[in-house]
């Protein structure tokens, strides 16, 4: 008899009583009905509580917005995504100024660039998915044109998060977008720039993920 | 344990508890340093759960936990089903060894080096490590905390904080000696360090291997909580991952995962939420670009399924490993994780190592608690911890003629000596004339009484006997 | 593991009176104070005189058996339908948290689960049922509360020690930091880990010293010993009493504090 057989057989042929299952009440998540700005007050607070580095801006400025934080960053180099609006826009920008990095778009295996993603990207752009307020945090569902390491290789990740898609809680966000009829290769809650307190409790940034994380706000 | 615990450096005589409390007592480092991380971790976390109603979350906690046990053997057929189809190579493992084996197997199909590690207490009950070494398989852990302790050659003190036991000067002194760090006690220099060490292993290693927090049976979803990012390294750059994880981790519902997960990170360390959580569902998919090329999950049962066949020792499955227990112990906070001598340390390991190492091994384990009831306080999912140990402290003595003792090794601790003066107890306080008599006698002669009373009297003055008993006042009372 | 709403009697005319091993042998006077504080609320105090323990000691050891034989000879003592008033918060957890599982599977399980809920610790039957009204005839003092673990968990009677010291004018009530932490008795864990233990009574009996309090008061006559027992070996400038014996010292009639 297999592993499998031999464990399920176990498990279905107990020697206990009937095992019953309660009933789950789930409404002690809820929150009540926050605005879009309390939302994103809660947003910003927490996230910033962790070293996250929210800035608001709008559809028309947050490419000089992203600008301005790239140069004080020297970031040379900015990873992104070929398809999406982002990228498009990015590629389209920079015909016409010369402040923002190199852009790198990722679209071959990372397999056969994986050197220069580790050592030459400084940045990477991602969308998300909407944010959690309660938790500050960023959804993402990476993808064929969003590739997972766009988040996490690089030591600067800008996330772009529309104030329209901020959810309450983790709860809501996931019956809304109704992830249970389905779920990407990988989905993310991002709630800050990587850390750790294994040395006495003391926290320190930047350990294998990126060591910064901003968020662009689209009001 | 198995034959090749037997082998492994590591191995500890489970049975020796005492003399390594001992040891610990008498550690002023230890004592300085645990009761610093506990009293931190107890702080954050009560403040973490403020302007929560924390005794219906935790009541969800358990109701979600119990709702899955109920139905283990349906779901893990479901979940097995839902990775299948997104391309996701389940495994099914009796015990640690099938499961180093099956982990192995998958290494030498694709003729893997290098093994590189996130966070997985499981793979710590394999002894996973020193099973890829012996089979000339690197295997690196990238958690920094257990990647120093893998430094140290030692084992995890504690399930969620591996290092803790440690403080900054010993960690900065044995980052030094193993890998050239500069004696330093910046933080973040020796962090900085340990990214620049691992970036290399991530990009190179053959394989990843992780644990699960929670695997969701509805959409075969692996769930990965952590701070660092290495646990999203490890199961995103390598063209292989393999996660292990115990068969009580499985859930039913995406939507379970939003309560487990709201009381997980907020029991263990205090945080609202992780940095990263993590959630899985198939390996690179036609047009991605990244990510691993094959998915594996080892599916481990090593004596769950023995704990699932009783109707109370059922309850220690609940667990989600968040490691409040311990942190809230005023045992494990005085001789640390190491004196347990097992791969869980703390309350959830005395409740849980004596049905995997069994009694004989573990006799220590479930006397070595004052019964406080701390543990089952802060107990995410409610598991009755204090009661669980009264019943291994029954099975440990075969003490219950009517409810005749199952888990392995039970009776290991019974001796004729201790029986016999319960036997002897229990017939005079059944006895009431006989009770009044004997206590009546102690009272004449209480200046008789002992003034040495073994360890009692080693730390305090002996108890005084009254002249009178309350009984016999009673009586002249209402005379 | 507490009740989550516990529902208290209507103050009734009698009780029993559950003395508990410890305090017949060792505390009778905490007894006698708990016994003569009821007394003087107006309610009639029936003492079983074939009352001899809880069966906690052989319980917790694991030898069930045992434990269920001197459990049992209890069940016979409380026939009447009135209110268990118990001196400790260890045995009253016991009987009212533990019975009912002990007698499982047996022909005394229902006598046993009716008997449990009847079971009320002395200090929260006296606030919480009979709304008691103390008036301090004693001298100053400070003093800080050690809450036994079975109070605070088993029987969830935190409160109850701070408010009726609190009634006492002259009572100064201080508090230790950790004060839920366990002060290691357990029962018989302090003669099987007697290190361990004595790590932890040592660093409970420093906390309360740093209080400045030179008493402490309890429910628990095996936390009193320990602490007390351990203060008195090492001679540490702290005494204990149980709260029953310094309540009833303290309002009854010259208030003179105990020799």
């Amino acid at each position: 008899m297999s592993s499998r057989d031999t464990i399920l057989q176990r498990l279905r042929h107990r020697t206990g009583g009937e095992l019953t299952a309660p009933e789950c009440d789930f409404s002690v998540l809820n929150r009540p009905e926050w605005s879009t700005a309390e939302k994103l007050d809660m947003f910003e607070q927490t996230i910033e509580s962790v070293h996250g580095e929210v800035h608001r801006t709008t559809e028309d400025g947050w490419i000089d917005r992203l600008a301005e934080i790239l140069q004080t960053r020297s970031a040379q180099t900015l990873l992104i995504a070929k398809q999406h609006e982002i990228g498009k826009a990015l590629q389209s920008a920079t015909k016409n100024r010369e402040d923002l990095p190199q852009l790198l778009v990722y679209d071959e295996p990372v397999e056969s660039w994986q050197n220069a993603l580790f050592s030459d990207v400084d940045a990477g752009i991602t969308s998300t998915r909407g944010g959690i307020a309660e938790t500050g945090s960023l959804i993402l569902w990476p993808s064929v044109d969003e590739p997972r390491l766009m988040s996490l290789v690089p030591p600067i990740h800008i996330a772009v998060l529309k104030a329209s898609e901020l959810y309450t809680t983790f709860h809501q966000a996931m019956q809304s977008q109704n992830w249970g009829t389905g779920m990407p290769t990988n989905a993310l809650l991002i709630s800050g720039p990587s850390k750790t307190a294994d040395i006495e409790q003391t926290l320190a940034y930047g350990v294998h993920g990126p060591k910064e994380l901003i968020v662009l706000v689209i009001e | 344990m198995s034959e090749t615990a037997e082998q492994s450096p590591h191995h500890i005589d489970v049975k020796e508890f005492h003399p390594r409390a001992r040891a610990a007592l008498h550690n002023p480092q230890i004592r300085q340093n645990f009761r610093k991380a506990m009293d931190g971790l107890m702080t954050k976390r009560k403040s973490s759960f403020e302007g929560w109603d924390l005794e219906t979350l935790r009541d969800l906690g358990a109701n979600i936990r119990l709702r899955a046990l109920a139905n283990l053997p349906d779901l893990l057929e479901q979940l097995e089903q839902k990775l299948t189809e997104n391309g996701i190579t389940v495994h099914w493992a009796n015990d640690g060894d099938e499961a180093c084996e099956i982990v192995r197997d998958i290494c030498v199909a694709r003729k893997a080096k290098s093994v590189i590690k996130g966070k997985s207490m499981v793979s710590e009950e394999m002894e996973l490590n020193h099973y890829l070494e012996e089979q000339g398989i690197e295997a690196l852990e990238s958690d920094l905390g257990e990647y120093i302790v893998q430094l140290a050659e030692e084992t995890p003190s504690h399930i969620i904080m591996p290092a803790i036991h440690k403080n900054t000067e010993e960690i900065s002194q044995l980052l030094h000696d193993k890998t050239g760090t500069d004696l330093s006690h910046d933080v973040e220099y020796l962090t900085a360090n340990a990214r620049l060490q691992l970036r290399e292993k991530f990009m190179n290693a053959d394989v990843g291997v992780s644990g699960v927090n929670f695997a969701v049976a509805e959409t075969g979803t692996l769930c990965l909580v952590e701070n660092e990012g290495n646990g999203r390294m490890t199961t995103t750059v390598p063209p292989c991952h393999i996660a292990v994880t115990g068969i009580e981790k499985v859930v039913p519902n995406l939507e379970d995962v939003t309560a487990l997960l709201a009381l997980l990170t907020r029991s263990a360390t205090g945080q609202h939420i992780t940095t990263y959580f993590n959630m899985i569902s198939g390996p690179r998919q036609l047009g991605e670009l990244d990510g691993p090329e094959e998915v594996h999950v080892v599916l481990v049962d090593n004596g769950r399924s023995t704990i699932y066949q009783d109707d109370e020792l059922l309850d220690t499955l609940r667990c989600i490993r968040c490691g409040a227990c311990m942190n809230h112990c005023p045992v494990y906070t005085r001789v640390g994780g190491h004196a347990y001598g097992t791969t869980y340390p703390g309350p959830i390991g005395k409740i849980l190592m004596p049905h995997m190492v069994g009694l004989d091994e573990g006799r220590h384990l479930p006397t070595a608690s004052s019964l406080c009831g701390a543990c089952g306080e802060v107990c995410p999912v409610k598991i009755p911890i204090p009661d669980l140990l009264v019943r291994l402290r029954q099975e440990a003595v075969d003490g219950d003629k009517l409810h005749p003792a199952k888990v392995r090794g039970h009776g290991a601790k019974r001796s004729s000596m201790e029986a016999m003066i319960w036997k002897g107890w229990s017939w005079m306080h059944a006895r009431p004339g006989l009770y009044r008599m004997g206590t009546n006698l102690g009272a004449r002669f209480r200046k008789l009484q002992p003034g040495k009373i073994g360890g009692w009297t080693q730390y305090r003055t002996a108890p005084k006997l009254a002249a009178k008993t309350l009984h016999e006042r009673m009586k002249e009372r209402s005379q | 593991m507490v009740d989550p709403i516990k529902v208290y009697p209507a103050k009734p005319s009698k009780v029993y009176f559950y003395g508990t091993c410890l305090v017949d042998m060792f505390y009778p006077d905490a007894g006698m104070a708990g016994i003569q504080l009821l007394e003087r609320e107006g309610i009639e105090v029936i003492y079983p005189e074939d009352q001899t323990c809880c069966g906690q000691p052989a319980y917790t050891s694991g030898y069930h058996d045992e434990a269920r034989a001197v459990a049992k000879a209890q069940l016979g003592l409380f026939p009447e339908d009135w209110p268990i008033v118990v001196p400790s918060g260890s045995c009253g957890g016991m009987m009212r948290k533990h019975y009912p599982a002990l007698f499982k599977d047996t022909a005394d399980d229902v006598k046993a689960a009716e008997i449990a809920g009847r079971i009320w610790e002395l200090t929260d039957f006296l606030v919480n049922v009979c709304h008691i009204k103390l008036d301090d005839l004693g001298e100053p003092t400070t003093v800080a509360m050690h809450t036994s673990c079975s109070a605070r968990r088993e029987m969830g009677v935190a409160e109850v020690g701070p408010k009726l010291l609190g009634q006492l004018k002259n009572v100064n009530l201080v508090e230790q930091v950790r004060a839920e932490e366990c002060c290691g008795f357990g029962g018989t864990f302090a003669v099987r880990h007697p290190e361990i233990s004595g790590a932890m009574v040592s660093e409970k009996v420093d906390t309360l010293v740093n209080t400045g309090a030179k008493e402490f008061v309890t429910t628990d006559c095996g936390c009193l010993m320990n602490i007390d027992g351990y203060a008195e070996k090492n001679h540490k400038p702290v005494t204990g009493q149980h709260i029953l014996s310094f309540l009833w010292e303290r309002t009854h009639g010259d208030g003179s504090k105990r020799s």
